[in-house]
């Protein structure tokens, strides 16, 4: 088993919080990150307008310490890709954020995730798990419609959420196939079940589900890994959409549609985020040693 | 010398030994095959047996009076062979159990698939299914002897034999019937369906109705579709407790005779065999027997409507 140790070692510079490191590349005259200082926008002066910030951040499954000691911030209506080995806790990251660990016993959070602007710490104790997922989205690995009609996948989170009015939800059903690059294809059948789509559909019927309810965070565990190549297009080109409007954190293991549509990127490596930066720099000049290794494809 | 020859005696015993399995594979497909195609002859044979017998009976009662009389007492001197009110026996006691089993069973089963802890689920699935393992003669008398007098308290008019208490019991019996099998299907909903609809925001209760119980919908009416079967072939209960007098009523407060429960009486009765009174036992079970393929066929047709697919 590699550890935390090895990881540094194999490192130029041993960072244990690489982003802090980097920015003070970026900004000699910064001040070291101090655990509890504030405001939060102080410490990561690179990201302007932050939606989320993960601060001393680790997961445990039971005794299985899968992510250490994470300090990164996502930026508002931005598209921040993650990618890293498989194994090294990509999707456990993911799950946090809308407390999906939470459905299985003996799982542990410590540090924080805080949403902003509200400053709430998504994985304290006291937070619902179920009211912090009214305000995210999911759009997992596999297509998962429900069995029901196209038309009731989309409005099952309005339903969730206590929306009666009819025209109402009409309108955000019709909205949201729109936006999912759906609407022309689904707009005769939406009482037809879901499970008539193809795979490609049925994803992007997962992607309007999910934004129908106005997310502040739409989550893709490798939404593309199911699909075939023309399918993959249209969803990163309807992701590649979504920028400036909502905030958008995707797991891949394409490093190309990393590139092709994130903002940001974060390399993460045995749990530890190993680089985290503009997504350019990232592929174009990265600061690593293990993340260029990684990118030119000599391990994963 | 690159090999050794193997000694002819080790050749030929291991081609000995292929054939002989090979032998044996071969006597296991037919043995297999064999088994299959007697559950089709005998229910060839019984079907065969069931035309034969009762075309006997047809040929002296026609199939309209059959059908469309309403007054079954064929064992009276001035007989008559209208066949309804024993289905409206058989219809009656069947949905009273129906009304029982079906949503216990199905909340039993949503509890046990999506709220019971493992070790409580691993204990009372089996204690469940040993009701059905009761003797349903026990049954019967626990209708007539126990629940009967209860229901009574309630409503004084209640006559000791009636179709209400022997069909609660029916119920209480087929319960495990729809509540192991919807519990099976329901566990077997993949893991990514319930974390969609938890990622949307629904709490425990709304992903087990709105997803979970939606997603196990086909195993759930295979669950149902046994379950009404059951109830419409049960005797014991209902020929202890409904009554045997034939009534067209659906009225569940009254005494009725079901078909299962007026074939019993007959078998165990001394009615000369060839009478036409013997022969209409025959024709009661054609049309249990069409009654329980209905069903079935419904039931098959609708599982194919909401067919698993995620
Ligand atoms: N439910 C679980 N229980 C225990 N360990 C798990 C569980 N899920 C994942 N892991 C472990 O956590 C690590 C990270 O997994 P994951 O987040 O799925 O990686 P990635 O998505 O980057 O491939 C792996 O070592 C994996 O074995
Ligand atoms: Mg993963």
């Amino acid at each position: 088993m590699v550890t935390h140790c090895t990881l540094a070692d194999a490192q130029d510079s041993a960072p244990s919080r690489p982003i802090t490191n980097l920015l003070r590349r970026a900004t000699p005259t910064m001040t070291p990150h101090e655990v509890g200082a504030d405001p939060v926008t102080d410490q990561i002066p690179a990201i302007a307008d932050i939606k989320v910030q993960l601060r001393n951040f680790g997961f445990a499954y039971g005794s299985n310490q899968v992510l250490k000691d994470l300090n990164v911030a996502f930026e508002n209506k931005k598209v921040t890709a993650l990618i890293g080995p498989s194994g090294c806790g990509k999707t456990t990251l993911l799950r946090s954020f809308n407390r999906m660990h939470d459905l299985y016993p003996g799982n542990r959070y410590t540090g924080e995730i805080l949403l902003l602007p509200d400053r709430i710490n998504l994985v304290a104790p006291d937070v619902s798990p179920t009211e912090m997922r009214m305000r995210l989205s999911m759009v997992f690995q596999k297509p998962n419609p429900f069995p029901k009609s196209i038309f009731e996948n989309v409005a099952f989170g309005l339903r969730m959420r206590g929306v009666r009015d009819k025209a109402r939800i009409r309108e955000k059903v019709e909205q949201s196939l729109r936006d999912a690059a759906l609407w022309d294809e689904t707009k005769d059948r939406l009482h037809k079940p879901a499970y008539d789509l193809s795979g490609g559909q049925q994803q992007r019927l997962c992607i309007a589900r999910a934004l129908a309810v106005d997310p502040e965070i739409v989550l893709f565990d490798e939404p593309t890994s199911a699909l075939d190549p023309t399918a993959t297009l249209r969803i990163e080109e309807l992701i590649d959409s979504l920028r400036n409007r909502v905030t958008i954190i995707i797991v891949t293991h394409n490093m190309q549609q990393a590139q092709r549509i994130a903002d940001w990127t974060g390399f993460l490596y045995l749990g530890s985020m190993v680089e985290f930066d503009r997504t350019e720099k990232v592929f174009t000049n990265p600061g690593n040693k293990l993340t260029e290794q990684y990118i030119t494809g000599r391990f994963g | 010398m690159t090999s050794t020859p193997l000694p002819q005696t080790e050749v030929l015993g291991a081609i000995r030994r292929r054939q002989r399995r090979s032998l044996l594979d071969r006597g296991a497909a037919m043995l297999l095959g064999a088994a299959a195609a007697s559950s089709i002859i005998i229910t060839v044979g019984i079907v065969m047996v069931l035309a034969i017998e009762s075309s006997t009976f047809f040929g002296e009662v026609g199939i309209l009076t059959f059908l469309t009389d309403t007054v079954w007492t064929p064992l009276f001197a001035d007989a008559r062979f209208g066949i309804l009110p024993l289905v409206t026996g058989t219809l009656v006691t069947t949905a009273v159990a129906l009304a029982v089993a079906m949503p216990i069973g199905t909340i039993v089963a949503i509890w046990l698939s999506e709220y019971a802890p493992h070790g409580v689920r691993e204990v009372l699935k089996p204690a469940l299914e040993l009701l059905s393992a009761v003797p349903t003669v026990v049954y019967g008398y626990f209708a007539l002897l126990f629940v009967t007098p209860l229901l009574q308290k309630l409503m004084p008019e209640l006559p000791t034999f009636n179709m209400l208490g022997a069909g609660i019991v029916m119920g209480i019996m087929i319960i495990p019937y729809v509540s192991s099998l919807s519990e099976d299907a329901m566990r077997g909903v993949p893991r990514i369906l319930r974390e969609g609809a938890y990622a949307m925001g629904a709490n425990k209760l709304l992903t087990a109705l709105k997803v979970v119980y939606p997603a196990a919908l086909s195993g759930i009416g295979s669950a149902y579709v046994l379950a009404i079967s059951r109830a419409v072939g049960e005797t014991m209960i209902v020929a202890i407790a409904a009554g045997m007098q034939p009534n067209l009523t659906l009225d569940p407060t009254q005494p009725a005779a079901t078909i299962t429960a007026f074939i019993v009486q007959v078998s165990l009765g001394d009615l000369p065999h060839g009478s036409v009174g013997y022969q209409s036992i025959f024709a009661a079970g054609v049309v249990l027997f069409v009654l329980t393929l209905g069903f079935n066929i419904a039931g098959y047709r609708l599982r194919k409507r909401f067919r698993e697919a995620y």
